[in-house]
């Protein structure tokens, strides 16, 4: 038996190693395109400024200092909460407002930091509503908003909602069949998680992990602010400071390829912990038959995990629209600049969403042909690796990097929007990639020997066998990329010209010209555009 | 099913492409650019009321080109060399001329300084002060009865009211404060910082996270300008905030203009930069761009700006001072402060 499957096996690999170089070629595309994008501004940088010795950056202590335990706290405590959560969530597929809820998970991750620091600060303050409660009730509490439990706080908040959408997916690969199993053995609760949700779920952990560690490695207006001071300095403060105020771009360069080996080696770790993915032969979806539907506690327990996250979330979030919605609406939406803004974000996220969603397909496909027909596993792995660390080299750095390239090639004025794209694609892509490649791997499995039967390939079996079984992941993980470019600052900043200003950059402005008020209906204004385009994007192609 | 969808969105995204560079040619007369920060020319600073004015003082085209902040200008500039589009740089203040002069690519002003009465002593051949301000603690007076009388007793009184600030790696006035200090307390600061730090509540990246926390409540005292109550006064009408000032003295910013040496028109943007010293726009800066006149005109400074929100004593270091030792204070602050 398992040496009629191992030579029908090799079969397919004589087959498909003619049809190889095409089945290569968009991963070699993709790949391409992103080596450019991150050695080209890396290269350009370099060009202006020459390149330092790293061994001087590493012994000045000042840089030692800034690698701290801070990421990978909030980043596991970010991931362990989601889990049950997602798990709550995916159990409980039916309540009422359960779309809703969903879709609001995302507002967080699209909240410009200072919109959701002051969001937290409205509720955990020193004004704030839970101090004005328990000062009512007579009482008086300082929480330690500022502080470790200040960045750990705002990184749950940022990341949790993530982690739990990033995950919900993994709920949904698992077959009708797996939970009519279960309920014919009459699986308790925690079989269930160990035999059928937890292998189902863990190929999808590590790149979520991999992706919230790299969000709070490289978070740095949060760990300012809510440090409580410089005392839990991260990287890219030393990044911001060589780029912008020590006029330093060498020094800073060098320092993003620092924070890129440091996060590349904890990638390289989090990838052994990805194990075989699980079988499954996945027609629909569907958590009714799961058996410990009807459990008490474990309704209790999920309905306690869905109210606390839902409150944890949605209080700040809610402070934020209050304010906003008490603001000078009608003044600012009259603000024509406000629509052109709007436009112009529009086009970036759809620009980035684009581009990002050609360099995941590419890399997934790929990546999919050397596991499964070349059996070249860690090969494969490598390639999806290189679509999810685009996070670690900050989009500053890029960004500058892009804008030389723009410069020396005389085409500031043309391609400053294509730029901005380009980066956003490269900050979304580890999203889009972390969600279809499990995916798409998965469809492999299920299908490689048929297609190979059928003779599908290519095109027409994209169309036919793989499309069908991502649109939904790629609906959800284009939604997700399109709101977070909507709501990009950092690098339009980086471009800004009169006139030309992003939604966020405006919003900034606003703030920076005392307009409190106005930015805070702005912040409303962006929240709630970010949340739409997500939900039409999701809506129109992962329906 | 997806195909048609796409080439839609696509042609969609090609017409706005094509409208968007419509709009952007104009017609063919001469343009100064000038480069500054983005809070000058936003909707809210002076940009958009001196710039109708400049062009109908020229005949010409004035196109501003907002950076983040004065750092991200001169950041800019150097990024592009002489390759720069600028002739005009705008909006460096005191701390970076040193740097900025390092380019290369500044040029004299040629303006006779004589006949301007600046407001604060000023000789140098190259950059022409436009406005100034001076750093300050803001505060709430519903929360803070009597605030501390000098930077003195603010560091040493351990019942003066808990601060933010900025982080003088990352902003203006972080770096401000650094200087103040380092003036007030000379090689002493760093046991001064320690002192303070206890009452420091968090230090933020830029003054926009540490003002919109002040408003949250989150500090009775916030770091910002002396110029800050006029802000409340004249647009909120409130006389709630008001600005701690010191017996030391406060220090001083001090903003620039300069020519830059690779710009084809040297006397439209020497022009300009009389342009800015001119009445007409001395007069739009403080209800806009929330800093004090760098001339002195005749008419008296708007009503919200009160005369007991001006410092007695002026504090500053010299420009190479700054750029010598920039550095290595900042390294004695994040020892001091480090906790």
């Amino acid at each position: 038996m398992d040496q009629a499957l191992a030579s029908r096996g090799r079969t397919v690999n004589v087959r498909s190693a003619q049809t190889g170089v095409w089945a290569l070629l968009p991963g070699a595309l993709s790949l391409a395109v992103l080596l450019t994008l991150m050695g080209g501004a890396l290269a350009a940088i370099f060009s202006v400024a020459p390149p330092i010795r790293p061994m001087a950056i590493l012994q000045d202590p000042y840089i030692g200092k800034v690698v701290r335990w801070q990421a990978i706290l909030s980043a596991t405590l970010s991931v362990g909460l989601a889990l049950p959560v997602a798990r709550a969530l995916a159990r409980r597929d039916q309540f009422p407002g359960r779309t809703l809820l969903v879709t609001f998970l995302g507002l967080p991750v699209v909240m410009p930091v200072i919109v959701a620091v002051l969001g937290l600060v409205a509720v955990y303050g020193k004004s704030g509503l839970i101090n004005t409660w328990v000062a009512y009730l007579g009482g008086e509490i300082t929480l330690p908003l500022y502080g470790l439990t200040g960045i750990l706080m705002a990184h749950v908040f940022f990341n949790l909602p993530l982690a739990v959408r990033l995950l919900l997916p993994a709920w949904q690969t698992i077959p009708e069949e797996s939970w009519k199993l279960a309920s014919s053995l009459g699986l308790s609760s925690r079989l269930l998680l160990r035999l059928i949700e937890w292998p189902a779920v863990s190929p999808f952990l590590p790149g979520v992990c991999l992706i919230v560690f790299l969000l709070c490695f490289t978070s740095f207006a949060v760990v300012l602010t809510l440090g409580g001071g410089p005392a839990s300095t991260t990287i890219e403060v030393a990044i911001y400071q060589s780029l912008r105020y020590d006029f330093d771009p060498a020094q800073a360069a060098m320092l993003a390829l620092i924070q890129f080996v440091l996060c590349t080696s904890i990638a390289l770790i989090l990838i052994k912990w990805i194990p075989v993915l699980a079988n499954s032969s996945g027609r629909r979806i569907d958590a009714r038959h799961r058996p410990d539907l009807k459990n008490p506690i474990g309704r209790t327990v999920d309905i306690t995990l869905i109210l606390t996250t839902a409150c944890f979330l949605f209080i700040p979030v809610l402070a934020v629209f209050t304010q906003g919605i008490r603001g000078p609406i009608t003044s600012v939406i009259s603000n024509p600049d406000l629509w052109w803004a709007v436009l112009r974000s529009l086009l970036i996220a759809l620009g980035a969403t684009a581009t990002a969603c050609g360099l995941a397909l590419g890399l997934a496909l790929s990546a999919r042909f050397l596991r499964f027909s070349l059996r070249m596993h860690r090969v494969s792995e490598i390639l999806i690796l290189m679509g999810s660390l685009s996070l670690a080299i900050p989009a500053m750095i890029i960004g500058t990097g892009l804008f030389i390239v723009l410069l020396q090639a005389g085409a500031l004025d043309r391609g400053t929007l294509l730029v901005i794209c380009a980066v956003n694609a490269l900050m979304i892509l580890p999203y889009l990639i972390r969600s279809i490649a499990p995916t798409l791997m998965r469809s492999a499995q299920q299908y490689d020997q048929l297609c190979a039967q059928l003779g599908l390939r290519g095109w027409p079996r994209f169309r036919v066998v793989d499309w069908p079984a991502i649109r939904r992941p790629i609906g959800f993980s284009l939604g997700l990329g399109g709101a977070l470019s909507f709501g990009d600052m950092g690098v339009a900043a980086l471009f800004d010209t009169q006139g030309d200003t992003t939604l966020p950059v405006l919003l900034f402005h606003q703030m920076g010209a005392y307009r409190f008020d106005e930015a805070s209906v702005t912040a409303v204004i962006l929240m709630l555009l970010s949340v739409s385009l997500f939900w039409l994007i999701d809506r129109s192609i992962g329906r | 099913m997806m195909l048609p969808r796409l080439s839609h969105t696509w042609s969609f995204l090609s017409g706005v492409l094509l409208l968007i560079a419509a709009a952007a040619s104009r017609a063919d007369v001469p343009t100064l650019t000038v480069y500054t920060y983005s809070s000058f020319a936003s909707d809210w600073g002076p940009g958009p009321l001196i710039e109708p004015a400049y062009e109908a003082h020229c005949g010409c085209d004035l196109k501003f080109v907002a950076l983040e902040d004065g750092a991200a200008l001169l950041g800019r500039l150097k990024l592009e060399g002489a390759g720069t589009s600028a002739d005009v740089i705008l909006g460096l203040d005191t701390s970076l001329t040193r740097e900025a002069m390092d380019t290369g690519l500044l040029m004299p002003h040629d303006i006779d300084l004589q006949t301007i009465a600046f407001a604060t002593p000023w000789n140098d051949p190259v950059f022409v002060p436009f406005d100034l301000g001076y750093f300050g603690f803001v505060y709430d007076s519903e929360s803070v009865g009597t605030p501390p009388a000098s930077l003195k007793e603010l560091v040493d009184n351990p019942d003066s009211p808990p601060i933010i600030i900025q982080d003088p790696r990352t902003s203006t006035p972080g770096l401000g404060l650094l200087l103040w200090m380092r003036s007030v307390f000379g090689d002493e600061e760093m046991a001064a910082w320690a002192r303070l730090s206890p009452r420091i509540v968090t230090v933020t990246k830029g003054w926009s996270e540490a003002y919109g926390l002040f408003l949250e409540g989150e500090a009775p005292m916030v770091l910002s300008y002396t110029t800050s109550p006029a802000y409340h006064r004249h647009v909120e009408n409130t006389d709630r905030f008001k600005v701690a000032m010191f017996d030391e003295g406060h220090y001083q910013q001090v903003e620039v203009a300069a020519r830059v040496t690779t710009s084809a028109q040297p006397e439209r943007a020497q022009d300009f930069l009389r342009f800015m010293l001119s009445d007409a726009v001395q007069q739009l800066l403080p209800t806009t761009n929330w800093m004090l006149p760098a001339v002195r005109t005749n008419q008296a400074l708007p009503e919200a700006f009160l005369e007991a929100e001006l410092p007695m004593r002026v504090l500053s270091f010299t420009p190479d001072d700054v750029k010598m030792n920039r550095k290595e204070w900042i390294k004695r602050w994040l020892a001091a402060v480090e906790r």
